[in-house]
């Protein structure tokens, strides 16, 4: 069956999580994507593990294969002329140009939008930066954690006495390249319009700071200074807190009054819910709330996070248990969703990958082969599409252009 | 012309995750109509108005009005109040889902079956109608019912089991609804994938965004872990697997801290020297990079006590001169003081009629000829009634009084 996105072509030359997490993204869908990577050693995320029993081989990082499958890949040095003569030649024929450079590294190589447009004015590029592309740190050098601080998440995470804690996971980058993802199908859907592409600036920092965090910002005028971390509680209305029990941890949360009064007729109206003291959930604040989680934790240190959860939502009071890995991948639910998809690849055997953020009823996510190994598609590309000849393709690889 | 100008969805959402997907498009130029009612409003309007005003004389009326939280994910939408319940409310919405494009809604599983209005019945009015259905868990399934919050969405979906001091136990509680907010760029990103697909086949569909599982899908390298080696990731702290040093380092003043991360030797050099701690280069037990993460407790204590001499933008710039990552931890004062953001416009100025000033935040996706723009502040309820009915859907003035005699329109 035709693929929702089987007539985009997509040209990735980015690394790590964000540009590489945008093309997926697309290329799930069905996106021609042609991962491009350089010379020396490919994406970075090659390096960084997992992998099977931790021996590091550029073939197995883990980030790297949950990152890229269903994409071709080649190898390509953008600082040779030849590298970048052949560059344009695939910008050519694209539709979208994904890339997560530091801002002007492509100009500089004289790869910037301008000059690409003339080429193809019909390209959509995005550039995924952690400040963008303008603004006074344009230029910083960030890394996750980083643009996590910047973005105001880290300081809504962790003990308040102690240091505030970044996202797990590099969070950021997979939020900025969904984010560009959305921005590149908005400037497709113009372009069928207008016949033209244009440029995206997406910044990872920008993208926490405003979607994600952005409610603290406009509460600063009414209510202060917002979002700072809590420790095991959440927002303001309590309660909102992660309960240790007899095997774990779990999360309850009543935001509204009849929740508030259902946890309490689920802890068995204990005494102490009588006095006025506890009664309002909106006036327990600051020492109150150790207190009152001090009179809880017992209940919960009675029963395992199961028998809560179940305890709770049968009662419809919003509690969860805290879910490891292994937990959430051998869940019933998950189990029923068909979350999962299996892939082989030449090097690091058969894999469990996920399957994608949500299922559509007619074109869903279809996986069929795993990420490139380094330069896999060199000659398909360069020969058969480009045109180069054999002795050409070994003429690039001996003077370093691929 | 905006990228999004002449697409339409109704949105049925309600508090944040459903809401931020529909302001997300509305930015972009989409046509979004809020779909509301006096009976049960979106609770986000409920409650005293945190901007303390509602106290000083404002009719308590118009307190749903006058809600900053409402107005930011509800900006640029158009608000129309109809009673879904009613008998004659189907009528009404037959005429306005055949003149629109995607339908939204965050209800438990079941309820837009249950009002007419999921993708079978949708799809007999308008063939090439899309939605989308965001749950907690999903639509089918022994947790379909699991009542969520954000907090719980990233329980559920094992996140939340790596958030927390590296080598302890209890899991600290994460203050943004990443859970509700990851879900909605999600779900704007496979709004206008279908909406591509629609254009180029004609055909509609119905999107599924199961939350929990949408952050289950950004744990890549763990679920790999996992299937490659059977490890089960515990808390992660600032701890990175490569980079060191890695974490938020104090600074002066109160709850004040930078954040630096290492990766090259290079890098590594250039941190020793600024900071005027040429020592540790010559430090065996830092010798390297496996060298420095073995003692990295060690070492951050050491960095700890060289930063917390500096101002935070002072150690900022001192380390960023020499190409070493370091940016300031910003709570939301510092975000809205920062120069960075000011040139940037990431947060704007607005004047809400019943409020007076209030702070929004942008949209980052910035499309170089059609950035996105907030053009109004959030509706007030039922603001846009004539609208929808006159313009859009031709009542006559008469028929619309008919409707809001019977509340219909309510």
């Amino acid at each position: 069956m035709k693929r929702p996105f089987s007539s985009l072509k997509v040209i990735e030359y980015g690394e790590n999580i964000s540009a590489p997490y945008c093309a997926k993204l697309m290329a799930g869908l069905g996106a021609e994507v042609i991962k491009v990577e350089n010379i020396a050693g490919g994406d970075k995320a090659r390096i960084n593990g997992p992998f099977p029993e931790d021996e590091p081989d550029i073939e197995k990082s883990g980030l790297f294969l949950s990152l890229n499958a269903n994409k071709m890949g080649i190898t390509l040095n953008l600082n040779k002329k030849k590298g970048a003569e052949i560059f344009k030649r695939l910008i050519e024929t694209a539709d979208v140009l994904i890339e997560n450079n530091a801002p002007g590294y492509l100009a500089g190589l004289g790869l910037g939008y301008d000059t690409l447009k003339e080429i193809n004015p019909r390209l959509v590029m995005v550039s995924i930066t952690a400040f963008g592309q303008t603004g006074p740190y344009k230029d910083y050098k960030a890394y996750h954690i980083n643009s996590c601080g910047a973005g105001g998440i880290s300081v809504g995470v962790g003990d308040p006495k102690r240091e505030p804690l970044t996202m797990p996971l590099s969070q950021g980058g997979y939020e900025a390249g969904a984010n560009a993802a959305a921005a590149v199908m908005a400037a497709l859907l113009a372009r069928r319009k207008t016949g033209k592409g244009q440029f995206i600036d997406i910044s990872e920092v920008e993208v926490w700071a405003t979607t994600h965090a952005g409610q603290n910002v406009m509460t600063f005028l009414y209510r202060g200074v917002n979002g700072v971390r809590r420790g095991i509680h959440g927002g303001r209305t309590y309660p909102n807190e992660i309960f240790p029990c007899k095997d774990g941890y779990v999360c309850v949360i009543t935001p509204q009054g009849e929740q508030w009064k259902r946890l309490i007729e689920v802890l068995g109206t204990p005494e102490w819910s009588k006095n006025p003291k506890y009664r309002d959930r909106r006036t327990i604040t600051g020492q109150t709330t150790d207190e009152i989680n001090a009179l809880m934790i017992p209940w919960m240190l009675e029963r395992t996070k199961e028998e809560i959860f179940k305890i709770c939502q049968d009662k419809r009071v919003p509690c969860a248990p805290i879910y490891d890995i292994s937990e959430v991948i051998n869940h019933r639910q998950i189990k029923a969703m068909d979350f999962f998809i299996e892939l082989d690849h030449k090097k690091a055997g058969r894999l469990k990958y996920t399957k994608g953020p949500c299922t559509f009823e007619k074109t869903d996510w279809e996986w069929q082969t795993a990420a490139p190994l380094l330069g896999q598609d060199n000659e398909q590309v360069y020969c058969e599409r480009l045109g180069y000849s054999q002795k050409e393709l070994a003429g690039m690889k001996k003077s370093g252009v691929i | 012309m905006q990228s999004l100008e002449g697409y339409r969805l109704l949105d049925f959402g309600t508090a944040q995750a459903g809401p931020q997907v529909a302001q997300l498009l509305a930015d972009m130029g989409m046509e979004v109509i809020k779909i509301e009612t006096r009976v049960k409003p979106d609770g986000v309007r409920l409650g005293h108005p945190m901007t303390g005003i509602g106290t000083g004389g404002v009719d308590e009326s118009k307190w749903l009005d006058m809600q900053p939280v409402f107005h930011i994910m509800n900006r640029n939408k158009l608000s129309f109040t109809i009673n879904l319940k009613h008998p004659q409310a189907t009528e009404v919405f037959k005429r306005l889902i055949k003149i629109s494009d995607v339908v939204l809604d965050n209800f438990s599983p079941g309820v837009m079956a249950r009002l007419g209005l999921d993708q079978p019945h949708l799809e007999k009015i308008n063939k090439g109608i899309i939605s989308m259905s965001l749950s907690g868990c999903g639509e089918s399934g022994p947790l379909k019912d699991t009542l969520v919050y954000a907090p719980l969405i990233i329980s559920l979906g094992g996140m939340e089991s790596m958030l927390g001091y590296y080598g302890e136990k209890q899991p600290m509680n994460l203050i943004p609804g990443y859970g509700d907010t990851n879900a909605s760029i999600h779900g704007a990103f496979a709004i206008l994938a279908a909406l591509w697909h629609r254009e180029e086949t004609g055909e509609g569909q119905h999107i599924s965004l199961a939350e929990a599982y949408a952050i289950t899908n950004l744990l890549g390298e763990a679920v790999m872990d996992y299937n490659m080696n059977g490890r089960v990731p515990g808390l992660q702290g600032n701890r990175h697997p490569v980079l060191c040093p890695h974490g938020n380092y104090p600074c002066q003043g109160r709850d004040k801290w930078v954040a630096i991360a290492v990766e090259t030797e290079e890098e590594w050099q250039n941190l020793c020297t600024a900071l005027g701690a040429p020592e540790w280069l010559s430090n065996e037990r830092f010798a390297d990079k496996a060298n420095r993460r073995k003692h990295r407790e060690e070492l951050d204590k050491l960095i700890s006590a060289k930063t917390v001499n500096y101002g935070v933008y002072d150690i900022t710039a001192i380390l960023q001169k020499v190409n070493v990552a370091a940016t300031p931890v910003m709570n939301c004062e510092d975000q809205y003081n920062d120069p960075h953001f000011r040139e940037r416009g990431t947060f704007i100025e607005m004047n809400h009629p019943l409020v007076g000033k209030e702070i929004v935040y942008g949209n980052p996706m910035r499309l170089s000829e059609m950035p996105p723009e907030i053009k109004r502040i959030a509706p007030g309820l039922g603001e846009h009634n004539d609208y929808v009915l006159r313009e859009l859907l031709g009542y006559s003035e008469q028929e619309v009084a008919e409707l809001v005699k019977e509340q219909v329109i309510y």
